[in-house]
């Protein structure tokens, strides 16, 4: 493998494990602020107790978020010099301001929110919680426009001497409408993760019966939030879909290995081939017209087929390959789509028993509900796997190749070492934080504090 | 230029905001098992900066990103010639990071073993990588003239960048058991005094050899400057005010010491960012590495507005938790804890 690819490799690792945690971190964020929330109104002594409880599932969650995010912001330097040199001076000013505005916010709040139970009045420790909660939304935002700008860049003019863009507007970097419904693709997507896991826990402790009527409140707010935000991150995804096939209609045609022109195009539910330049798969069930309206939101709309790009491109930037791997792009995109129906149909059936008041006997859906902790992470892993494999060959769509975005000084001994020595560091940390998380997530509720002494600090 | 300059002052601000707050903390991590033999003890000590440290680390991720977007080419340069350092500075944070939130899960004498030991060693690490590495911007490594790195691992270990590591260690040391002597009560206050007084004469004996040999490598001659002139006599008041036991003047002293210790070096570093041993006019500097002025307006604009507010909130956090802890509160077994 050469650097290029090993230097990829590495991105799309360290990215993918990033945000397996992030996504837990605001979802599960808003939700423990929401139950502190409804103690501070209603003094139920259960509801301090589950804020206590998914407050240590959040903290185990944002322990390895942060210092994976870390890596973050190292590696656009560390393997992607060419690329940091080049468009710095757009993409660096969001990642310096979410540090200043965002993530100072939240790493502040959380110390105070864990260590100030007993310090702080009631009012302003809670205010603390939704303050983590904000800046952990507000972090993803400056990330989310800083990558949309790399999927379509905008706010910029190139500097005639050296050839690079230079911000000129910084305003477009917000408005930007792959941003605009990107980010809130990304927040759904997050609440709905932060819904599952909570779902799942709740479903574990209902099945072992322990506190019964404290799990099943759980239960029931993780219900309420998932239906109608998994409905939503899908109307908006279909909606960002239209928009990226605006500005990178390679990204669209590849998800459905869409060779040829087509007008109206059908949506292959499933289908064999395709991928490696074959242009002739086999569908196995088509949709008639569903490509064209996820496509264009028209009936009819044309969709550009794969070939009609290529040629395109290569007039527009000269020879080269400007197919994303097809077959990632046809499979992420399913993967996607189809555990999100999944999840509908799973909030959907928890809401109807907890419509018939059948939530804490239902023994069947309680242990489909705890499997189902690995969809948001699978569709996570895959929305990313979509929305980034579809820019390539691109690092910044039209603006500069990924292969000219690697580091020049660096060598491949070297990167390849550093991919070893962050797959067992990563792994390592994967099975201490799972062993952590399912511990924690099985253990009782702690008792309640006594009515007249505060409530202790959360200390290590 | 004058914004460029302007981000200088303010990447250099992040560095010593980071070193001033970090450094303390840094320091109790590499101490947190020689101030006590008892768990409760040590657990006192890590507790000591539980609530502040995810707060001030915050300031390394802020002045990288200044970096990269100020002076795109700086932060290229930097990170990708410094590569293998970085991967083993990123392994440091990242074991000593999740070790906070790990070692107290179990009560397991094993599992805290472990994590004590990576505490201890990723503390150790990060001020050491981070020291070499400043100090390598102003001693110079092999930069050509497309701002590219072209050394080896070799080139970053140069005698004055290892020993502005050592120096950075040494400082995060004494600074972090000041500060548990300030903290805490009973023996593990005692200790960290006892340390304290240790250490001190060893920092002490560093900052008189690294400030002056910084202004010689700088090419200023190896008479100080003002700035260095106090940082060395803060090092000296540190250690006096320690063996008389002044500990909240001891700890302004320490605060002092790293503070300009930081400060006089990027002032030595400047207008340059990182140095060509290849040649001075390949020299990375504040006119030919800088963003667009417009880029530097906006970021201006919103440190201008932000910076402030987070000096409010973070000074408002230390103030929230002012009282000092003891070992006693901490005799609690994990079962017992959220």
């Amino acid at each position: 493998m050469s650097q290029l690819d090993l230097a990829r490799l590495q991105f799309a690792m360290t990215s993918i494990y990033h945000f397996l945690f992030v996504p837990v971190t605001i979802g599960l964020g808003f939700l423990t602020a929401l139950l502190q929330t409804g103690w501070h109104r209603t003094g139920r002594p259960e509801l301090l107790q589950l804020t206590r409880f998914f407050g240590t599932l959040l903290v185990i969650g944002i322990a390895v978020g942060v210092v994976t995010g870390l890596v973050q912001e190292f590696q656009f330097g560390m393997d992607w010099s060419a690329y940091s040199r080049t468009v710095g001076d757009v993409f660096g000013a969001p990642l310096a301001m979410e540090g200043l505005a965002a993530f100072f916010l939240e790493s502040t709040f959380l110390g105070l929110w864990l260590f100030g139970w007993d310090r702080l009045p009631p009012r302003v420790h809670l205010a603390t919680i939704w303050l983590v909660a904000v800046g952990g939304a507000l972090s993803a935002a400056f990330i989310m426009a800083a990558n949309s700008w790399m999927q379509h860049p905008v706010g910029y003019t190139v500097d005639p001497a050296t050839g690079r863009p230079q911000l000129n507007d910084v305003w477009k970097l917000f408005t930007n409408p792959v941003f605009l419904r990107g980010y809130l693709h990304v927040i759904l997507a997050s609440l709905v993760t932060g819904a599952l896991v909570m779902l799942a826990v709740s479903a574990w402790q209902l099945r072992k019966g322990s506190a019964p009527l404290a799990f099943h409140a759980t239960a029931r707010l993780a219900l309420v939030v998932l239906v109608p935000v998994i409905l939503a991150a899908m109307l908006v995804g279909s909606e960002l879909g239209v928009t990226e096939g605006k500005y990178q209609p390679m990204k669209i045609a590849g998800a459905e290995a869409q060779w040829d022109t087509c007008q109206p195009c059908s949506f292959s539910l499933f289908q064999i081939s395709g991928g490696k330049n074959d242009m002739t798969p086999t569908q196995i069930i088509a949709v008639p017209h569903l490509l064209s309206l996820l496509a264009t939101n028209h009936w009819n709309g044309q969709v550009l087929g794969l070939n009609a790009v290529q040629a395109q491109y290569e007039q527009q930037y000269g020879p080269g390959n400007y197919i994303p791997n097809i077959f990632i792009q046809y499979w992420s995109m399913r993967v996607m789509a189809y555990l999100a129906v999944v999840v509908l149909l799973i909030g959907l059936w928890g809401l109807w028993l907890l419509w018939r008041k059948r939530l804490s006997g239902a023994h069947r859906f309680h242990r489909v509900a705890v499997w189902a902790v690995v969809l948001p992470f699978l569709m996570n892993t895959a929305g990313w796997l979509l929305t980034e494999n579809g820019r390539q060959p691109w690092i910044v769509q039209g603006l500069q190749l990924t292969a000219n975005g690697v580091s020049p000084s660096v060598s491949t001994a070297t990167v390849a070492t550093s991919l070893v020595v962050f797959l067992l560091l990563y792994a390592a940390l994967a099975v201490v934080a799972l062993v952590l998380l399912t511990r924690y997530a099985r253990k009782e509720l702690s008792p309640p504090p006594a009515a007249d002494t505060p409530v202790p600090a959360l200390t290590y | 230029m004058a914004l460029a300059t302007f981000w200088f002052i303010v990447t250099a601000a992040l560095w010593t905001g980071f070193f001033v707050l970090e450094g303390f903390d840094l320091g109790v991590g590499m101490l947190h098992t020689f101030v006590s033999r008892e768990e409760p003890g040590r657990r006192a000590a890590i507790n000591t900066i539980g609530p502040l440290w995810d707060g001030n680390e915050v300031w390394l991720i802020v002045a990288a990103a200044a970096m990269f977007a100020a002076f795109p080419a700086w932060y290229a340069t930097m990170f990708s010639g410094f590569y293998p350092a970085l991967i083993l500075l990123l392994v440091g944070l990242i074991v000593r990071g999740v070790s906070f939130e790990f070692r107290g899960k179990s009560d397991n004498p094993r599992w805290i073993r472990t994590w004590d030991a990576l505490l201890t060693t990723g503390s150790l690490l990060v001020p050491l990588l981070i020291g070499i590495a400043l100090g390598d911007l102003l001693h110079g490594v092999p930069i050509d003239q497309s701002q590219e790195f072209t050394g080896g691992l070799g080139d970053l270990f140069s005698g004055y960048a290892v020993f502005a590591g050592i120096t950075l260690v040494l400082l995060c040391l004494l600074h972090g058991a000041t500060f548990i002597t300030l903290k805490t009560t009973g023996e593990v206050h005692d200790r960290a005094l006892w340390l304290a007084r240790r250490i001190a004469p060893f920092t002490v004996l560093a900052v008189l050899v690294f400030q002056p040999w910084t202004h010689s490598v700088a090419g200023g001659g190896v008479l100080p400057d003002v700035l260095e002139l106090v940082t060395m006599l803060a090092a000296l008041a540190a250690g006096w005010l320690l063996a008389e036991r002044h500990e909240g003047w001891a700890f302004v002293a320490t605060t002092v010491v790293i503070a300009t210790t930081i400060l006089s070096f990027f002032a030595d570093l400047y207008p340059r960012l990182m140095v060509s041993s290849t040649n001075p006019a390949f020299d990375l500097t504040v006119h030919n590495s800088a963003s667009g002025a417009y880029a530097l307006k906006v970021m201006s604009i919103v440190a201008i507005v932000f910076f402030p507010l987070v000096l409010a909130y973070q000074g408002w956090t230390y103030h929230v938790f002012r009282l000092r802890i003891s070992a006693e509160q901490f005799d609690v077994p994990e079962a017992a804890r959220d």
